[in-house]
């Protein structure tokens, strides 16, 4: 009996969302349950999938998802979403971060998970703020940003996350934005059925603590009929803007995407069984005299 | 016990510790059980190495000052250590590099060099030319010789054996080994009867023997980051990976390496990692994850001298009130200290079983002394460790991570399960894994972390946790922990005093250490720290403590060292 394609809001856990009214957030969740429903109907069952999630905004997302989900500690999605990887190459595991969570506390994470080109999405909810703690800067928030620690202004200029992706080894780069729901679905589903590091900046707005929108409605527009397998046009069009202007085009879409061996690759799925392994113990035991 | 020392000394680079293991196969071959102790300092080349081999026809576990034979392959070796030398010890040296002044007649000099060159032979096969001349002046015959380094010697071992030969017949006879061994004129103080020779057993060190008890008991991964005195582990489990269908990974940092250790265990294999303290102090956030979350991990800690850097690549017992308390927050954890090889392989495999059962972080407490040092391997003496079937989810109805239960103990289901969400948790959760930071549902989920604790708990009190050596009727006793029962054993055997060993730490074994105790008016406690770690334990139940034997100079005691701190303190 085929029991039929799955509805997206049947992916609702039933518990209460906390997230601000307006949050950009409810942009990606209802992006990723539309993914996930429509791609349970093509061949990757539901069961299949797991989501990992850090600390912050963000992460309640994995609650939100009556889907698998490893719900992490601050920074720490990509080492434990790499290793499911690796336990069971048939699961597909998407991590959700935010701007705080991968491009500080876990910065060397999200570095390695590129040079590895470990078989995992990250989607990056990037709000270029901390919300939780109630609003001090991140690695993308602008320089002058005043914050709760940063009262004067942040001296640091931004990290342009994307260009770190390029240069690491990422195998797969875009930047969505939380009002272009249609555009986010097709990153996500790109970015899930990619072999290798997918990354997803998303520009998701903290209506409480950084409001963007006028901003990103004004400045944001579609990249097309870009040559992904391109490094030298991806690195362009991802230094056209750097996080720290606001009076720039901010390019959106997929920028780079190219096959590359994987680190998941390397292991080998064969498994011994009691009595081999107890007769290999006795053999290095013997060739330990 | 009688016995016979030999020290190996050069420069790092000289493959001190390889020919200090070749010389320990020779005298295993023997018949004799072996304890060698590797001294080397942090740095790749130069510096000064020794390997203190002690073989005996009883099972050994310490090293000892005193050596009957030094092989020394430069100068410094003579000059550090030829206080070691007691009246019938004797010296093999390169003669080339060397000179033994003052100690003429006491010694056999090699021209190693000359040998070397003449047979075209690399510098590095300066070991098996000196290991030649040892096997002669000791009195060990050439085919043992012969048939140990065919057996080990992986490169160019004809040469090897050349030059080995040539070594063996330019070097006279100074002793015959078996006679000391097995009529006590060695360095012990042996009362002559002779001991039978034992069969030649697998030569492990403490971090062998911990990871072959892992992967008996199904370890399926192992991540780790390099730290002395914890990555021969690393390296163990690498070079093996293959054979047992281990994933081995060595990621970025000590905090990648916890995360990834528990996001396997999500996923269903069972996984260990190794550090020591500086690495376990990036871990201890994951550590905290793990209790939360109720995800299975072995951690391999092994100490050495801290804080901080401290002394890399000497030995400590300073950090167990740190692996007892780290982490924040309230769980349940295991906490166990082998003694030597044996213990070392069997509650490696136990850790792994109760880590799984309990859902908890399980730590094997080692330290350099345990980790680094080569113990004749006693298969049967160590018994068996099996794999545990897991309690697994019997697929009826809704799953839940966190089910209530009375043990505390909820089954477990790995993705995927069709129909079902696997979800674990860092925050407060409801029995489904979901956020949660309702009080009621707070104080259950405690409740039930402490309730998995107190199950363990009693299960730990089915197994000898405490162990009781030497002469058990004595009225004055040892505590010791760790590595330190090799030492602390033959002390006690030889002053007729018992010796008490806490071998599981967490959950404190109190009804077992007290019983262990009935009827003692001393108390000593011996261990490799400043403050008396494990005596503090003690004395929270109740135990009196009357004498710390405390040695934190990076160095393990040696047998010498206990006997005069016994000495001093009256015993």
């Amino acid at each position: 009996m085929n029991p039929g394609p799955i509805n997206p809001k049947d992916l609702a856990s039933g518990a209460a969302n906390t997230w601000c009214p307006g949050c950009g957030n409810f942009s990606i969740l209802g992006a990723m349950r539309a993914v996930l429903a429509e791609l349970d109907g093509e061949g990757l069952p539901l069961e299949n999938v797991v989501l990992v999630s850090g600390i912050g905004c963000h992460a309640k997302i994995v609650d939100y998802l009556n889907v698998n989900s490893f719900y992490s500690i601050h920074g720490r999605t990509i080492p434990v979403a790499t290793a499911i990887k690796i336990a069971n190459p048939d699961l597909k595991v998407i991590c959700f971060s935010g701007d705080g969570d991968s491009l500080a506390e876990g910065l060397e994470h999200l570095i390695f998970a590129a040079k590895r080109n470990i078989d995992i999405t990250l989607i990056l909810h990037d709000n270029r703020v901390y919300g939780l703690t109630t609003g001090q800067y991140t690695p993308t928030s602008p320089s002058g940003f005043r914050g709760r620690s940063t009262p004067a202004g942040a001296v640091e200029p931004p990290l342009n996350p994307l260009e770190l992706m390029l240069s690491s080894g990422a195998t797969y780069i875009a930047r969505g934005y939380s009002h272009g729901i249609e555009q986010l679905q097709r990153l996500f589903k790109e970015a899930i059925l990619h072999k290798g590091f997918s990354f997803v900046d998303v520009l998701q707005v903290c209506v409480s603590y950084h409001n963007l929108y006028e901003s990103y409605n004004q400045w944001t527009y579609a990249v097309e009929d870009n040559d992904r397998s391109s490094f030298e046009q991806a690195q362009k069009i991802i230094r056209s803007w750097n996080y720290n202007r606001s009076d720039l085009p901010i390019p959106l879409g997929c920028f780079y995407q190219i096959d590359a061996p994987r680190f998941d690759q390397s292991f080998s799925s064969y498994r011994p069984g009691r009595r081999e392994r107890e007769s290999k113990i006795e053999a290095i035991l013997e060739n330990f005299i | 016990m009688n016995d016979f020392s030999t020290l190996i000394g050069g420069i790092a680079g000289d493959g001190i510790n390889e020919a200090g293991l070749t010389a320990s196969r020779l005298l295993s071959r023997l018949g004799c059980s072996i304890y060698m102790y590797y001294d080397y300092p942090s740095l790749i080349r130069g510096g000064h190495n020794f390997s203190l081999i002690r073989a005996c026809r009883r099972k050994v576990a310490a090293h000892t000052d005193a050596v009957d034979v030094l092989i020394a392959l430069n100068q410094e070796t003579v000059e550090k250590h030829q206080h070691r030398l007691k009246e019938r010890s004797f010296v093999i040296y390169d003669a080339d590099k060397v000179r033994l002044e003052g100690l003429a007649g006491r010694g056999c000099g090699l021209a190693v060099s000359s040998i070397l060159k003449e047979a075209g032979a690399p510098a590095i096969m300066k070991n098996s030319c000196i290991l030649g001349g040892y096997c002669k002046a000791v009195g060990i015959g050439w085919p043992v010789l012969e048939e140990t380094l065919r057996k080990h010697m992986q490169k160019k071992l004809e040469l090897n054996l050349l030059v080995a030969r040539q070594g063996f017949e330019q070097t006279e006879g100074f002793c015959q080994i078996e006679d000391l061994i097995s009529t006590g004129s060695g360095s012990g103080s042996g009362t002559g009867s002779s001991e039978a020779s034992l069969p030649p057993r697998p030569l492990l060190t403490g971090n062998q023997a911990i990871a072959l008890g892992l992967i008996r008991a199904g370890l399926g991964a192992y991540v780790a980051y390099p730290m002395t005195p914890s990555s021969s582990v690393l390296d163990f489990m690498a070079r093996y990976a293959e054979d047992f269908g281990l994933k081995v990974v060595h990621p970025e940092s000590e905090i990648a390496v916890m995360l990834m250790a528990l996001g396997f265990s999500y996923a269903g294999v069972k996984s260990a990692v190794g550090t020591s303290g500086g690495g376990f102090c990036l871990m201890t956030e994951g550590l905290s994850l793990a209790g939360m979350a109720e995800l299975p991990v072995v951690l391999v800690m092994a100490q050495r001298a801290g804080p901080s850097t401290g002394l890399p690549t000497y030995t400590a017992q300073g950090d167990l009130h740190f692996v007892l308390h780290a982490g924040q927050g309230e769980f349940p954890r295991l906490v166990v200290a082998p003694g030597d090889a044996e213990e070392a392989y069997i509650w490696a495999g136990r850790a792994l079983n109760l880590a799984w059962k309990y859902q908890i972080p399980a730590i094997i407490l080692s330290d350099k002394t345990l980790s680094e040092s080569l113990y004749s391997f006693d298969g049967g003496l160590a018994g068996e460790v099996k794999e545990e079937s897991l309690m697994l989810w019997d697929g009826n109805g809704t799953y839940k991570r966190y089910l209530q239960t009375e043990s505390g103990l909820s089954p477990l289901a790995f993705p995927p399960q069709k129909g079902q969400a696997i979800k674990t948790d860092s925050y407060m959760h409801d029995p489904q894994g979901i956020t949660s930071e309702d009080p009621a549902l707070t104080e259950e989920m405690s409740e039930k972390r402490r309730r998995k604790g107190e199950s363990l708990a009693r299960e730990m009190e089915e197994y000898e946790t405490v162990k009781v050596y030497g002469q058990i009727s004595s009225k004055t006793a040892l505590l010791f922990w760790g590595s330190n029962k090799g030492v602390c054993v033959e002390a006690a055997e030889r002053l007729g005093l018992r010796a008490v060993q806490v071998l599981a730490i967490w959950p404190f074994p109190e009804k077992r250490l007290l019983e262990a105790l009935q009827g003692v008016d001393r108390l000593l406690a011996v261990e490799c720290n400043s403050t008396g770690q494990l005596a503090d334990m003690a004395r929270c139940c109740g135990i009196k403590v009357d004498d710390r034997i405390l040695k934190y100079d990076g160095r393990p005691f040696s047998r010498e060292d206990l006997l005069f701190r016994l000495g001093g303190a009256g015993i």
